[in-house]
C-alpha cells in the first residue's frame, strides 16, 4: 500500500511542478494546491498504514485494546489541511485582487512593485 | 507548570482580539497595541531572568509529557530571541503611531500585528516540531495581511510574490515534518535529538536535514531562495517594512540555528559545509544586489540577504567562538535593520520620496536624524566600536581559527562594500543638496509626531551604542547561549526530564 501511495504522491508533485512553472500566477497556485495534497499524504504515509481498528479507548480502560491506527499523523494531517486551506482561500483572493488592480495574471508582467527599467544595472539610473 | 512561557503567546494574541474589537476608535486601538508591547516586554524580560537563573526552563501544556503533547521551552537563545522581538515590537509599535494611515487602522492594522508578534515569539518557544510549523503559519498569514493592507498596486504585485514563495516553503517544511515522523517516530525536538543518533539510514536524514534547509533557508532569504524578499519589503508602510526585516527572515535563522545544532549534527561536513557554501553567496549576492539599487528600502532590503549570510556562517562553521558570533550577530542585526527602516521613514517624510536621487539635504536641515542614521549604517558595515563590529569580529575570528580563510576573506569583503551601499545612501539622502532645493528638517513635524517617530530610533540607537561600547556581558551571555546550543544536554533534560 505505502508503495502505491509513493507513486500518487510523485504524480502529485510532478504535475505540480509542472503546474508551478508556468508564468500565469493562477496556474501557480493550482500547483500549490496539489503540491499541498501531496504533502499531507507523505505525512500520512509516514505515520504507517494499516487496517487496525480506529483509535478509540473503549469505556473503564485508560489505553487502547489490540492495535489500533496511529492517531498523531492523522491530526497532524487536520491540522495542515485546514491551515492550507485558509492559506490558499487567502492567496486566491489576493492573486484575484491583483488580476483586478493590474489586469494581467502573467506574472512576467507584474512589475509594479519593481519596475523593469530599475531591474536592470543601476546605470539608467544615474540618467534619471 | 511554568506560565510564563506561554505569556509571550497569549498577551498579543490577546492584544490583537482586543485590537480587533476596538479598530473603529482609532486612540483605543494604536494605544493599547502600545500597551500590549510593553507588557510583552515586561514578560519578556521576567522570562530572560527566569533563564538565566534556572537554566533552560521547559513547560509542559495541559500537563500533557513530552515527548506526547506540546511542549514549550525556552533556553537562552529562545528567551533573548523573544527580548528582542519585544523590543522590535514596543519600537515600531510607537512609530506606527504616526506613520500608519487611518484606513490601515480601520482595516486592523494593529491587530494583526500583534497576531504577527504571538507568532514569532511562538515560534522562538516552540518546543516540537509541528508546534513551530503552526506558528510559522500564525506568523506567516498575519505578514500576508499586513503586507497587503492598504491594497497599493506595488503591495499587491510584491505580496503576490512573497506569499507564493513562502507557500512553497510551507509545503516543503511539512513535507520534511511528515518525512522525519516517519523515520523517529517523534517530532518532539529534545526527543528528535536522541532519537536521530538511533535512525540507520544516515543517508535518508540527510535528505530529510536538506528539505528542512530549503524550507527555512526560503523563509531566511538565503541565496538561492531570497527573491521575494527585495520584490516585497518596500512596498508596505515603513512600520510594517520595519518589523519584517527586524523580525521575519531572522526567524527562519533562529529555526535554521535551532534544527541544524539540536536535531541534524549527523553529518555535519555535508550539512554545515553546505550551509557554509550557501552563507558565502548570500552574502556576496545580497551586497552586490544592493549596490545596483538606488531606492533607500531597497538598499537595506538587499543588505538584509547579505547580512543573514554572516548569521549562517557562524552556523556553519559550527564551532563555540562561531555560534557566539551567530548569536551576537541575530541580536545586533535586528536592532540595527529595523531601525535603519524606521530611519528610512523618517526620511521620506521629509523629503517626500524612498528614491536617493530625488532626495537629498539632510544633513544641512536635520543633523539629529543624520547622527542617528550614521550610529545603525557604520554599525551594519561593522565599524568599530559599534556592535557590528564585534558581531563581525567574532565570526571572523572563528572562521581564521578553523582555517577558513576563504570565507574570511569574503565576510571582510563583503563588509566593505556595505560601507559602499551605507556611504552611497549617506552621500544622496544627507550630504548633497536637495534636487528640488527643499531643506527638510524635523521641525516641519507637529511635536507629536516629531517624538513617537524619534524616540524609537534614537532608543535603537542608543542600544546599539550600549552593545558596542560594553559588549563584554553581551558576548558573555553569547557564551553561554552557544554552550547551550553545542550541548543540548540541559535542553533534553528540561524537557524530557531527568529520568531520560
Amino acid at each position: 500500500m505505502e508503495t502505491a501511495i509513493a507513486f500518487v504522491v510523485g504524480a502529485l508533485v510532478a504535475a505540480s511542478v509542472y503546474l508551478m512553472l508556468a508564468r500565469n500566477v493562477l496556474r501557480f497556485l493550482f500547483g500549490l494546491v496539489l503540491l499541498s495534497n501531496a504533502a499531507n499524504i507523505t505525512i500520512f504515509a509516514a505515520g504507517r498504514l494499516t487496517t487496525a481498528a480506529p483509535p478509540l479507548v473503549p469505556e473503564g480502560q485508560t489505553v487502547p485494546v489490540g492495535t489500533v491506527a496511529n492517531a498523531l499523523p492523522q491530526a497532524l494531517v487536520l491540522t495542515a489541511i485546514v491551515i492550507g486551506f485558509g492559506l490558499l482561500a487567502f492567496a486566491l483572493s489576493l492573486v484575484f485582487r491583483g488580476y483586478q488592480a493590474m489586469g494581467t495574471l502573467d506574472s512576467d508582467a507584474m512589475r509594479h512593485a519593481e519596475p523593469a527599467a530599475e531591474a536592470g544595472i543601476g546605470a539608467e539610473s544615474d540618467a534619471r | 507548570m511554568s506560565w510564563i512561557l506561554g505569556l509571550p503567546i497569549l498577551l498579543p494574541m490577546a492584544t490583537a482580539v482586543l485590537a480587533f474589537l476596538l479598530r473603529d476608535s482609532r486612540r483605543a486601538a494604536r494605544w493599547l497595541s502600545v500597551v500590549g508591547c510593553v507588557a510583552l516586554l515586561a514578560v519578556a524580560l521576567v522570562l530572560m531572568d527566569r533563564v538565566l537563573r534556572d537554566g533552560v526552563v521547559a513547560a509542559q501544556m495541559s500537563g500533557w509529557p513530552a515527548p506526547y503533547g506540546i511542549t514549550l521551552v525556552a533556553d537562552l537563545l529562545s528567551a533573548v530571541m523573544v527580548v528582542i522581538a519585544a523590543i522590535t515590537g514596543l519600537a515600531v509599535a510607537v512609530f506606527a503611531l504616526a506613520d500608519i494611515d487611518e484606513r490601515r487602522e480601520a482595516l486592523g492594522y494593529h491587530a494583526l500585528f500583534q497576531v504577527l508578534l504571538a507568532g514569532v515569539c511562538g515560534a522562538f518557544v516552540a518546543g516540537d516540531l509541528f508546534n513551530l510549523y503552526v506558528w510559522f503559519e500564525v506568523m506567516l498569514i498575519a505578514s500576508f495581511g499586513l503586507l497587503v493592507l492598504g491594497g497599493d498596486k506595488a503591495q499587491i504585485d510584491g505580496g503576490i510574490k512573497y506569499v507564493a514563495l513562502n507557500l512553497v516553503s510551507t509545503v516543503l517544511f511539512l513535507s520534511g515534518i511528515g518525512l522525519l515522523y516517519g523515520l523517529t517516530g517523534t517530532l518532539n525536538l529534545a526527543d528528535l535529538h536522541g532519537a536521530v543518533a538511533a535512525v540507520d539510514s544516515r543517508g535518508l536524514l540527510t535528505v530529510i536535514a536538506v528539505l528542512f534547509l530549503v524550507a527555512f533557508g526560503i523563509k531566511a532569504a538565503v541565496f538561492p531562495l531570497f527573491f521575494w524578499l527585495p520584490a516585497s519589503y518596500h512596498t508596505p508602510p515603513v512600520a510594517v517594512s520595519a518589523v519584517f526585516a527586524g523580525l521575519l527572515t531572522k526567524v527562519g535563522v533562529y529555526a535554521l540555528i535551532r534544527m541544524f545544532t539540536l536535531v541534524f549534527t549527523h553529518d555535519t561536513d555535508y550539512t554545515h559545509g553546505l550551509l557554509l557554501a550557501v552563507a558565502g553567496l548570500t552574502m556576496v549576492t545580497g551586497v552586490l544586489g544592493a549596490a545596483a539599487q538606488n531606492e533607500f528600502r531597497k538598499i537595506l532590503s538587499f543588505h538584509i540577504v547579505s547580512q543573514i549570510g554572516y548569521m549562517v556562517l557562524g552556523l556553519a562553521l559550527f564551532t563555540p567562538l562561531a555560534l557566539v558570533g551567530a548569536v551576537f550577530y541575530l541580536v545586533h542585526h535586528i536592532i540595527v535593520k529595523a531601525n535603519l527602516f524606521l530611519i528610512s521613514g523618517v526620511s521620506k517624510r521629509l523629503t517626500g520620496s524612498f528614491d536617493l536621487s530625488a532626495i537629498g539635504g539632510l544633513y544641512k536641515s536635520s543633523p539629529l536624524l543624520a547622527l542617528l542614521f550614521l550610529i545603525p549604517a557604520f554599525s551594519l558595515a561593522g565599524f568599530p566600536p559599534l556592535s557590528g563590529f564585534w558581531a563581525k569580529f567574532l565570526l571572523v575570528k572563528a572562521s581564521l581559527e578553523t582555517g577558513a580563510y576563504v570565507i574570511a576573506a569574503t565576510a571582510l569583503v563583503v563588509g566593505l562594500l556595505t560601507v559602499y551601499s551605507m556611504t552611497k545612501i549617506w552621500a544622496e539622502a544627507f550630504w548633497k543638496p536637495h534636487p528640488a532645493g527643499a531643506s527638510p528638517s524635523l521641525d516641519q513635524l507637529d511635536r507629536g509626531q516629531r517624538i513617537v517617530l524619534v524616540a524609537p530610533i534614537a532608543a535603537l540607537a542608543v542600544l546599539t551604542m550600549v552593545i558596542g561600547l560594553n559588549p563584554e556581558p553581551f558576548v558573555g551571555f553569547a557564551e553561554r547561549a552557544a554552550g547551550q546550543l553545542l550541548d543540548p544536554a540541559d535542553y533534553v533534560r528540561a524537557v524530557l526530564g531527568p529520568a531520560r
